[in-house]
């Protein structure tokens, strides 16, 4: 069987208008990324701000072209299918259920739009299907006729959960699906999205910026620095003995709940990255505290792992 | 452990008479310490904050049975008075930098008009401090930033930023909601330990507003848990990891995903419902709906227990109470 999701040398950047005199400005979003997703594992993304993990989603989703490379989802070319057809096969849950679901809407309109838009499908099935999907996530048939703003973060969350699994599909993309919940139902819709994993046999790219929420659903871990993939592995490796300083200094900026730890010091400095304008060498050098005068200047080389990868110029 | 720095007996902030945002809410800051409300949204906390600060809007009712800092009654102080104290003894940091800095001035002269019109500092010496302050959180080129506009920083500075303005007068308590909750992990840890160190060197008395019980194991000295505008439970920040006897305390704990701690493929711990909305006038556990352990008496009168050195809690259960936490 093909890979769920599959990633080949991938590029994208951005054209930012320089305003008046100055040049435009090409942000460089996603850099050269390759990764696969087995059917039924779940690739959890992390990195900080601006690292590219939105734009690789919306390119995996067929919302935008890369530039080079190939996507392929369900061993299909993501661009050149068919909308409705890629609509079956690959859904997104947003982060924010409060601007992600029309509010002037009713729940089961919300929920049902996904079936309407196929096309060719009566109202009443339409109707059971809708009703099937908003218990199947824990909510009531009768929720379905409230607005969106009736709802709590957690119902509206699940609102966008039925409606991204209505039509049944192979993978889905979580964009952040927890971070603007409060950790109870953050809970609540982790539990929920292992259950329908294993029930549904369903593929998850999980993107977070909380590693801790990554380490408990990801069956593997992709960690992206300005574009590009600086270490991949599978989760129990990575967060056991992460390769790349970069993600060293991640995982030492978790903070865990357990006091008398102190908050630890990641050692990165005060460069923030900027998309706009990446270093020559390896991109991470001007915040690395191990860099060295090569990491200027040198391109690291990619080396691989078993069942992963790392790019870093201070590891063998 | 001197005096208090702040004190707060027995809060309640009403909204229109219809919403109690606040119900008897107690809380102390020392001199030199970190102290952490904790709670799910609408638990109260930024209510509380606000409160402390006099911000609250047009339309709420505040009382207390003390409310001091410094010894210095704050209930039926005139806004002239409080305007002089706050930004100037007492500062307060908001959650999102990019709203409550103003688009239209410069970093520079936001920063130097709290030392202006506080101390009637000249221009050039409130410049200098600022460019002072600007280092000492952390930002690289400071001269730089001063002529800066809030939309040309990034949101780790723009939080330095805030910090820094917050710092103009010296204060000597700093009342900070969800400080870091927009920032990266890599940036909220430079912040907090930013303001680790500034309490530490300046002796200041930190109110952190939080909902990320990983922040509040690694900086408070002592911490509050709020649920529907009360304390339910209230201990030095060990103890209350150690041994977490409220069930909404114990429940909150559950849903956190510890990596090596808590199974993967195990379920994560997670409370059923929401915080309600509380009208004036209610009686019994708010909290009682969505606890594994409710009977008939949690709807009557709710003890305060103190259930260890400086530990406290709101419940009916005694001490040493076993089973399910807020999972039925």
């Amino acid at each position: 069987m093909s890979p769920a999701i599959e990633v080949r040398d991938v590029r994208r950047t951005f054209r930012v208008r320089g305003g008046l005199m100055a040049p435009d400005r090409h942000v460089v979003a996603v850099d050269g990324v390759s990764f696969e997703v087995p059917s039924g594992g779940v690739l959890g993304v992390v990195g900080e701000s601006g690292c590219g993990k939105s734009t690789l989603a919306r390119l995996i989703l067929g919302l935008l072209e890369p530039e080079s490379g190939d996507i392929l989802v369900d061993g299909q070319h993501a661009l050149s299918m068919d909308r409705r057809a890629r609509a079956r096969l690959i859904q997104p849950v947003f982060q924010d259920p409060f601007a992600s679901l029309n509010p002037l809407r009713r729940v089961r309109d919300i929920v049902g739009l996904p079936l309407s838009a196929q096309g060719g499908i009566q109202r009443s099935e339409i109707a059971r299907r809708v009703d099937e999907m908003l218990e199947r996530v824990g909510l009531t048939t009768e929720m379905g006729q409230r607005l969106p703003a009736q709802l709590s973060g957690g119902q509206r969350q699940r609102v966008a959960i039925a409606r991204a699994l209505v039509l049944r599909p192979r993978i889905v993309v979580c964009d952040e699906p927890t971070s603007a919940l409060d950790v109870s139902v953050q809970a609540q819709i982790l539990n929920l999205l292992a259950e329908l994993r294993a029930d549904l046999k369903l593929t998850y790219l999980f993107i977070s910026h909380n590693l801790a929420v990554v380490e408990h659903v990801a069956t593997e871990v992709a960690v992206m620095y300005l574009g590009r993939i600086v270490e991949r592995a599978p989760t129990d490796r990575l967060f056991a003995a992460p390769e790349h300083p970069y993600t060293k200094a991640l995982l030492a900026s978790v903070l865990t709940p357990e006091p008398g730890l102190g908050v630890p010091d990641v050692g990165l400095g005060d460069i923030l990255p900027d998309p706009a304008n990446i270093p020559p060498g390896c991109r991470f050098h001007p915040r690395c505290p191990m860099a060295e005068e090569r990491c200027r200047s040198e391109t690291p080389p990619m080396r691989q792992r078993p069942d992963g990868m790392v790019e870093c110029l201070l590891v063998p | 452990m001197s005096a208090a720095l702040l004190e707060v007996e027995n809060l309640r902030v009403e909204f229109g008479g219809r919403i109690a945002a606040v119900r008897g809410a107690s809380v102390t800051v020392a001199r030199g310490e970190t102290h952490c409300l904790v709670g799910e949204s609408g638990c109260g906390k930024s209510v509380t904050a606000l409160a402390v600060m006099s911000l609250l809007a047009r339309g709420a009712r505040r009382s207390a049975d003390r409310l001091a800092f410094d010894g210095i009654d704050l209930r039926d102080m005139g806004e002239t008075a409080m305007s002089r104290l706050r930004g100037h003894r007492m500062a307060m940091i908001f959650q999102e930098p990019m709203t409550s800095l103003n688009p239209a001035y410069t970093v520079g002269s936001q920063m130097t008009e709290v030392l202006r019109r506080h101390k009637g500092a000249t221009r050039a010496a409130a410049t200098d401090r600022a460019a002072e302050l600007l280092g000492r959180v952390g930002i690289t080129a400071p001269g730089l930033r001063l002529g800066q506009f809030p939309h040309q920083l990034s949101g780790g500075l723009r939080q330095r930023v805030m910090i820094a303005m917050a710092l103009m007068c010296d204060p000597e308590l700093l009342v900070a909601d969800e400080p870091t909750t927009a920032l990266d992990v890599t940036v909220q840890a430079q912040i907090l330990r930013l303001l680790a160190t500034l309490q530490r060197d300046l002796g200041l008395g930190l109110l952190l507003i939080t909902h990320d019980l990983g922040v509040v194991a690694r900086v408070a000295h002592r911490v509050s848990v709020m649920y529907a505008g009360e304390v339910v439970e209230s201990a030095p920040t060990a103890e209350l990891f150690a041994a977490p006897r409220h069930p909404y305390t114990r429940g909150l704990l559950d849903c956190v995903p510890v990596p090596g701690k808590v199974a993967r493929n195990a379920p994560l711990g997670s409370i059923p419902g929401v915080v309600p909305r509380i009208a004036p006038g209610f009686a019994g556990c708010a909290f009682r709906d969505r606890c594994g352990q409710v009977n008939a008496s949690c709807a009557g009168i709710i003890p305060r227990r103190t259930v260890g050195a400086g530990h406290a809690m709101l419940c009916r259960l005694e001490p040493g109470w076993t089973g399910a936490g807020a999972t039925p």
